[in-house]
C-alpha cells in the first residue's frame, strides 16, 4: 500500500523522512480540525502532515467528504485551526492572505463586475504602488494567458461556467500569490472544457512555476497536472494515506503522458488506493 | 459586437413590453405567431376594459335607481304626492340640485375630469396673469428688503397633484436616507441586528395614523416659535417614517446574506473594510435594496393619501377629503377622479422604479 514509487525527487528528503526545510514552501504539521456537534466533536482531519516543495504541483485525492476542501480552506486562513500549525515559508499563516491565492470551486466572480475589473480587483489590493496603467497590464496579461483578450469589458454574468473559470485562474494568477490553491476547480464543467481548461492552467503554471495545491476527484486530471499525488484516507480522523510521485518530464503534453509507459501504473496504483 | 438600441428593447426594459407589439401592428410586421400575442396583450386588456366600464355603468345606475325611489318615497310620506311628482321630474330633467347622490357612472366622471382641466386651465391663466402684475412691484419690495407677493389663490387639481408628488419623493428620500445607512449597518453587524431588531418589529406594522399623530406630537414641538405651515413637514416626515420599513429590511437581508463565495474572495484578497463594503457587499445587495425601494414607494404614495387629508397638508388627499366634506354633486365624481389619478400615478412610479432597478442591478432577470 505504501510503496511510494522511487524517484530523483524522492531521494532528496533528509534523515527523518523530512524535506530540506529551505526547500520547502508549504509545511502542515500535525494539524487537526474539530467540529464540535451536539453529540461531542467530530474529528475531520488528525495528526496531518504534510510537506509541499517550492515550484512544486501537488493533486490532492480522496473520497468525497474526506476532509480535503477543510485542509484546503485551512491552508487559504478562511477555517480556523483546530490544532497543529500551518507555514508558508517557515511563518505561521494568521488568517487569509493574498500570499496564498484561491481558484474556488465555483468561479465566484463578482457578477456585476467585467473581467477586466475583476482581475484588477485583486491586482490593485497586491500592487497598491504600481501606477494604474502598470496594474490594467497585469490584469490584461493574465487574462490573454487564459484566452479572454476579447472579453476584457464583458461582465462576468455574461460569460459560460467555463469562460468564468478561465477569469478565476487569471485572478489567481495576476496578484501572485506564493501558493496557488485550488479546489476542484474544473468539477462543474464538461470534459472537453475540462481538458482546455487543463491545459491553460498547465500552459500559465509552467511559466510562473507558482507552488500549488490542488483537490481533484479526477485520477487521470491528478496525474496529468502534479508532480506529486497526494491521497487522504477516508475520514473521520482523515490523513495522508499514501504520496505518489509522477515522474514525467515538463512541460507535458495530454499525448505524451497518455503514451507513457508509467502512466497506467500510477493509474493503478491510485486507483487501487481508492478501492480499498 | 454592437448591440442596437431599439425600441422593442427601450419599452421592455421599463416594463412596457406590450408597446412594441402595438408598433408591430403599424409597421406590419406580424406574423401568426404575433397574433396570437397581439390577442392576448392587447385585445384581451381592452376588452376586459371596456367589460369594467359595462359593469360600472350599470352598478352605479342601479345605485342612482335605488336612491332616486328611496328619495321620492321620501317626499311622499313627508311632503305628499305634489312634492313627489315635482322631484320626480325633477330628477327626470337632470337638474343638479334635486340628483340621487351616489357611486357616479363612468360618463359623469369623464365630465368632472374635464371640468377639473378646465378648472386648472383657469386657475393657471388666473396665476400667470397675477405674477405678471404683481412683477414690478415684488421687484421694487424685495430692492426695499420686503417679501415678494406670492399668489395665494386656490390650487387647481394639477397643482394638488404635483403638491402630492413632492411631498411623496420628500417622504421618500428620507426614508432613503434613513433606511439605507441604517440597514447596511444592521446587515453587517449582528451586535446592531439584535438592538434593532425588536425596534423594526414593533415599529414596522403601525399604521400611518398613528405615525401622523406622533410626527405631529414632535414637529409641533420643536417648531413652535415658527410662524411657518409645518403641515408639509409633518406629512413628509409621515410618508417616510411610514414607507421606510421595507427599505430597512430588505437592505438589511441583502447585506447579511451576501453570497459567502464573494465574502471569502473579500477575504483571501485581504480587502478593506471600505472596499469589501463598496465593491463586494453593496453591489451584491443592490436587487434586495431596490426591491425595498420599490415597495417603500408605493407604500409612501398609498399612505400620502391618508396623511396629507389628516395633517391638511394640499395634495390629492386633501382635496378627496374636501371633495367629501363638500357634498356638491359633482363631488363623487371628483373623488373617483383621484381615485384613477392617484392609481395610475402609481402605477407610473413603479415603473419609473423597475426601469432604476433594471439599470443598477447586475442581475437582469431579477427584477420583478
Amino acid at each position: 500500500m505504501s510503496t511510494i514509487i522511487e524517484n530523483k525527487k524522492a531521494t532528496s528528503l533528509t534523515d527523518n523522512g523530512l524535506f530540506p526545510s529551505n526547500e520547502v514552501m508549504l509545511d502542515l504539521k500535525n494539524l487537526k480540525k474539530v467540529y464540535p456537534t451536539p453529540k461531542g466533536d467530530y474529528v475531520v482531519l488528525e495528526d496531518l502532515n504534510l510537506q509541499i516543495r517550492k515550484e512544486e504541483f501537488v493533486t490532492i485525492i480522496g473520497h468525497s467528504g474526506c476532509g480535503k476542501t477543510t485542509m484546503l480552506s485551512m491552508i487559504a486562513g478562511l477555517n480556523p485551526i483546530s490544532g497543529g500549525n500551518i507555514s508558508v515559508l517557515g511563518k505561521h499563516i494568521k488568517g487569509p492572505g493574498p500570499d496564498r491565492g484561491v481558484i474556488f470551486q465555483s468561479p465566484s466572480l463578482m457578477p456585476w463586475m467585467t473581467t477586466l475589473q475583476n482581475v484588477m480587483l485583486g491586482v490593485n489590493q497586491v500592487f497598491p504602488h504600481a501606477t494604474k496603467a502598470q496594474r490594467n497590464d497585469i490584469a490584461k496579461y493574465y487574462l490573454q494567458k487564459v484566452g479572454l483578450e476579447d472579453a476584457f469589458n464583458k461582465r462576468a454574468s455574461e460569460l459560460s461556467q467555463g469562460m468564468q473559470q478561465r477569469v478565476g485562474i487569471a485572478r489567481a494568477f495576476a496578484i501572485k500569490p506564493k501558493v496557488l490553491l485550488l479546489d476542484e476547480p474544473f468539477g462543474m464543467l464538461d470534459s472537453l472544457t475540462r481538458g482546455e481548461l487543463q491545459d491553460i492552467l498547465i500552459e500559465i503554471w509552467n511559466k510562473e512555476k507558482i507552488t500549488a495545491v490542488m483537490i481533484t476527484h479526477d485520477v487521470d486530471e491528478a496525474i496529468f497536472l502534479a508532480d506529486r499525488v497526494v491521497m487522504m484516507t477516508s475520514g473521520p480522523k482523515a490523513k495522508i494515506g499514501d504520496i505518489l510521485n509522477i515522474d514525467f518530464e515538463r512541460p507535458r503534453t495530454r499525448k505524451a503522458v497518455l503514451e507513457h509507459e508509467d502512466y497506467y501504473k500510477y493509474r493503478k496504483h491510485l486507483i487501487d488506493f481508492l478501492e480499498h | 459586437m454592437k448591440q442596437s438600441i431599439t425600441l422593442g428593447k427601450v419599452t421592455k426594459f421599463i416594463g412596457l413590453g406590450f408597446l412594441s407589439t402595438i408598433k408591430d401592428l403599424f409597421t406590419g410586421k406580424l406574423e401568426k405567431q404575433d397574433f396570437i400575442n397581439f390577442l392576448r396583450k392587447i385585445v384581451v386588456p381592452l376588452a376586459s376594459i371596456l367589460l369594467f366600464i359595462g359593469l360600472w355603468h350599470m352598478g352605479a345606475k342601479t345605485l342612482y335607481n335605488i336612491e332616486a325611489d328611496f328619495k321620492i318615497e321620501k317626499a311622499l310620506t313627508d311632503q305628499g304626492p305634489a312634492a313627489a311628482d315635482a322631484l320626480r321630474t325633477c330628477i327626470a330633467s337632470g337638474e343638479s340640485s334635486c340628483q340621487p347622490n351616489t357611486l357616479p357612472s363612468p360618463s359623469q366622471v369623464w365630465d368632472s375630469y374635464k371640468s377639473l382641466l378646465r378648472d386648472h386651465n383657469i386657475i393657471a391663466a388666473d396665476k400667470a396673469a397675477f405674477i405678471e402684475k404683481t412683477a414690478a412691484l415684488n421687484e421694487t419690495r424685495i430692492a426695499d428688503g420686503l417679501d415678494a407677493i406670492t399668489y395665494t389663490g386656490r390650487p387647481s387639481f394639477v397643482d394638488q397633484i404635483f403638491r402630492s408628488l413632492k411631498t411623496v419623493f420628500a417622504g421618500f428620500l428620507l426614508a432613503l436616507f434613513i433606511a439605507v445607512p441604517l440597514g447596511i449597518f444592521i446587515g453587517l453587524s449582528p451586535t446592531l441586528k439584535s438592538a434593532f431588531n425588536w425596534f423594526i418589529q414593533i415599529f414596522k406594522p403601525v399604521s400611518p395614523v398613528v405615525w401622523y399623530l406622533l410626527v405631529f406630537m414632535i414637529v409641533k414641538t420643536l417648531l413652535i416659535d415658527s410662524n411657518e405651515d409645518s403641515s408639509f413637514t409633518i406629512s413628509f416626515i409621515s410618508v417616510g417614517l411610514c414607507s421606510m420599513w421595507a427599505t430597512l429590511v430588505n437592505t438589511a437581508m441583502g447585506v447579511s446574506s451576501v453570497d459567502k463565495d464573494y465574502i471569502n474572495v473579500a477575504k483571501v484578497l485581504k480587502l478593506g473594510n471600505f472596499q469589501k463594503i463598496f465593491k463586494v457587499v453593496l453591489p451584491s445587495s443592490l436587487p434586495l435594496i431596490f426591491t425595498g425601494l420599490k415597495i417603500t414607494l408605493s407604500v409612501a404614495w398609498m399612505v400620502l393619501i391618508a396623511i396629507e387629508l389628516l395633517a391638511q397638508s394640499p395634495g390629492l388627499g386633501l382635496f378627496v377629503w374636501e371633495e367629501f366634506q363638500n357634498g356638491a354633486n359633482d363631488s363623487n365624481a371628483k373623488i373617483i377622479v383621484a381615485m384613477f389619478v392617484i392609481g395610475i400615478i402609481g402605477f407610473l412610479l413603479d415603473r419609473l422604479m423597475l426601469t432604476i432597478q433594471n439599470w443598477v442591478s447586475f442581475d437582469k432577470t431579477d427584477a420583478i
